[in-house]
């Protein structure tokens, strides 16, 4: 990736977090933390990978995205906004009575989603489906799908692992936003991966245990890497990689073509000082005037100075 | 028309309609063998998907078929589809509005020898609270084949409750069905069974010819479709007779007898002088039992129906 092209995208990073921070700021309470965590991951999605179209949202060679956790809404809906689906303006409606933009994902309401999510573990199996309805119909798109760590505890999420593994979807490209923090606290403490939690876990355990998620995905028979989740290269270079797996499968050759799981290492409410790493940043109330300093100081911090 | 399996119906029915219109999916959770459905699978294989044993990923995976555009008939004992996957139905289904058609067999006590983990005495009464949905119970092969089609034409999700095994027809092959409409099987001034399955209906006839030989004349309305119920037949009926009896294979909580009784409490039904009673399940799980001995046990028989109509009956006159 050349610089300009890590520019841009660092910029709309940049933006898409602008843009969450003020519309949950406007609205007074949300869930900025999951939010902020996956800034960086839909920049590179909305503004280089994925193949849409904002004034056709439902084109049918389009890719396809589902947001698994589908709390994270208000940054789904801040790159939609950026990416021209629909004007930032509506980006302060956040959870108005009537809007388009509720706080959990809503095919029916919000153009460029694709399907509803919110009821955690279910989004994976709707992008399983939708990614087989694709096959069946002969179409390349691939779908994206973000899942939670703290998601994955869900069984349903491993249901779906089996299933899209032992069909051999490799159009499939699925990313676990890995911010270490659930609702009641840190993932190693309440449900760890590594099953060494307990509250005992030590300094060392979260990068432990996102090894033994890599662990976990590769024994479900994905094809599973970890990267750095504010790197827009390295996330990018792991998506161009997925793609050139199925793309440039030699056929010949005796390879069975596998779903990908990206890992993304991630900071729950990265760039915004007044939550960064904090539990309670999950669901959070906070000014608007907090908000806009959080704001300014993304612009003061700009990559392109 | 000869007797026949509904499981056979609903497969073949299926691959008719999968012929003619290439949305039409298959899912199963290990249970094709015993839904039927390995006959479709024959004839579509890439249509007919088996998740294994995982309920809640074949709900939302037929959701995700569904949002693009296919119509998938999903099935299961009706103990998993309306308890294990009902966030999956309700949240990835009928909440996004994707036309998701669920489909849960073994209904009440037709779970036999599978005894209470698996016998639905209240698939009906979640389902029933779900809003923009369909529910549906056929009654005999030819109206299972008819709402088949019905359902498949409808852009809404959708409950199938379905009996698997070897039913009598009631209808001639010409008849036509759709969703919402229940069915006259025989009409009667004295009193009206509203009946819903094809357990209930045949009691529900049988109970006919008994209550004949006491003189009474007993309308039968086939219920067919529990949402959106059949007001208008129902309400003609209740008014023409002045007693109700409904008759299901399921908790009288939430099911057909709730439905009626909703109606009549909002005084659609006429006056107080109307009668109404209702046989079901009491408050009860199920247990293991041959599917006669069970219909004996939870009160469902024809004789526990023309007991019913009875007393009222003579209590309204």
């Amino acid at each position: 990736m050349d610089r300009e092209e890590k520019d841009r995208l660092e910029n709309a990073a940049k933006e898409i977090r602008k843009y969450t921070l003020d519309t949950i700021g406007f609205l007074g309470v949300g869930h900025v933390g999951g939010s902020l965590s996956i800034a960086d991951l839909l920049a590179v999605l909305y503004f280089k990978e994925l193949k849409v179209d904002p004034a056709n949202p439902r084109m049918p060679e389009r890719d396809r995205f589902v947001l698994s956790k589908g709390h994270a809404g208000p940054a789904l809906y801040s790159a939609l906004a950026l990416r021209g689906f629909f004007p930032t303006s509506m980006l302060h409606t956040l959870n108005r009575g009537g809007t388009n933009l509720p706080s959990h994902c809503d095919r029916n309401k919000t153009p460029g989603v694709d399907m509803t999510t919110g009821s955690l573990g279910q989004g994976l199996s709707a992008a399983c489906g939708i990614a087989y309805a694709n096959r069946l119909d002969g179409r390349n798109s691939f779908t994206y799908v973000i899942v939670g760590d703290g998601e994955s505890d869900e069984g349903q999420i491993w249901e779906a692992a089996m299933f899209a593994a032992h069909h051999g979807m490799d159009r499939l490209i699925a990313f676990t936003d890995c911010n270490k923090l659930q609702i009641d606290g840190p993932i190693s403490s309440i449900l760890s991966i590594d099953g060494k939690g307990n509250g005992h876990a030590d300094a060392k355990s979260s990068a432990n245990a996102q090894d033994d998620l890599v662990a976990k995905w590769r024994a479900f028979g994905w094809f599973c890497e970890r990267v750095d989740g504010h790197d827009v290269e390295a996330i990018d270079n792991a998506i161009i990689a997925a793609k050139n797996r199925t793309l440039k499968r030699d056929t010949t050759a005796n390879t069975i073509p596998r779903p990908t799981m990206i890992i993304v290492d991630t900071i729950k409410g990265k760039g915004a000082a007044f939550c960064e790493g904090q539990v309670g940043s999950h669901n959070m109330t906070f000014d608007y005037e907090v908000a806009k300093q959080a704001i300014a100081e993304l612009d003061a911090n700009s990559p392109l100075d | 028309m000869a007797d026949k399996e509904m499981r056979a119906v609903y497969a073949e029915t299926l691959i008719e309609l999968a012929k003619e219109d290439p949305r039409i999916v298959v899912l199963e959770a290990d249970l094709m063998k015993a839904s039927g459905t390995m006959v479709f699978k024959e004839a579509f294989p890439e249509r007919a998907i088996d998740v294994g044993v995982a309920e809640a990923n074949m709900v939302s995976l037929a959701a995700g078929l569904a949002a693009e555009g296919k119509r998938p008939f999903a099935a299961t004992f009706g103990c998993f589809a309306s308890r294990r996957a009902l966030d999956q139905f309700f949240v990835s289904c009928a909440y996004a509005k994707l036309p998701v058609k669920l489909v849960g067999t073994d209904p009440g006590i037709s779970a036999a020898f599978n005894g209470g983990t698996h016998m639905p005495f209240e698939d009906l009464g979640i389902m029933r609270l779900i809003p923009g949905i369909d529910v549906v119970e056929p009654s005999d092969p030819v109206s299972l084949a008819g709402l088949l089609h019905s359902l498949a034409d409808s852009e809404r999700p959708g409950y199938l409750r379905l009996y698997r095994k070897t039913a009598r027809p009631l209808y001639p092959q010409s008849e036509t069905f759709s969703l919402g409409h229940g069915k006259l099987l025989r009409s009667g001034k004295d009193a009206v069974i509203v009946a819903l399955g094809a357990i209930m209906v045949q009691e529900a006839l049988d109970a006919a010819e008994l209550l004949a030989q006491q003189h009474i004349d007993v309308a039968i309305i086939d219920a067919l479709s529990l949402k959106p119920l059949d007001i208008d037949l129902i309400v003609k009926w209740a008014r023409t007779t002045g007693v109700v009896v409904t008759a299901e294979n399921h908790q009288l909580a939430g099911g057909l007898g709730s439905a009626v009784a909703e109606l009549i409490a909002e005084g659609k039904c006429g006056g107080q002088a109307l009668q109404f009673g209702r046989v079901g399940i009491q408050d009860q799980f199920g247990e293991v039992g041959t599917q006669e001995w069970l219909k004996e046990h939870f009160g469902l028989t024809a004789k526990h129906i023309a007991a019913t109509v009875q007393s009222l009956v003579a209590k309204r006159n």
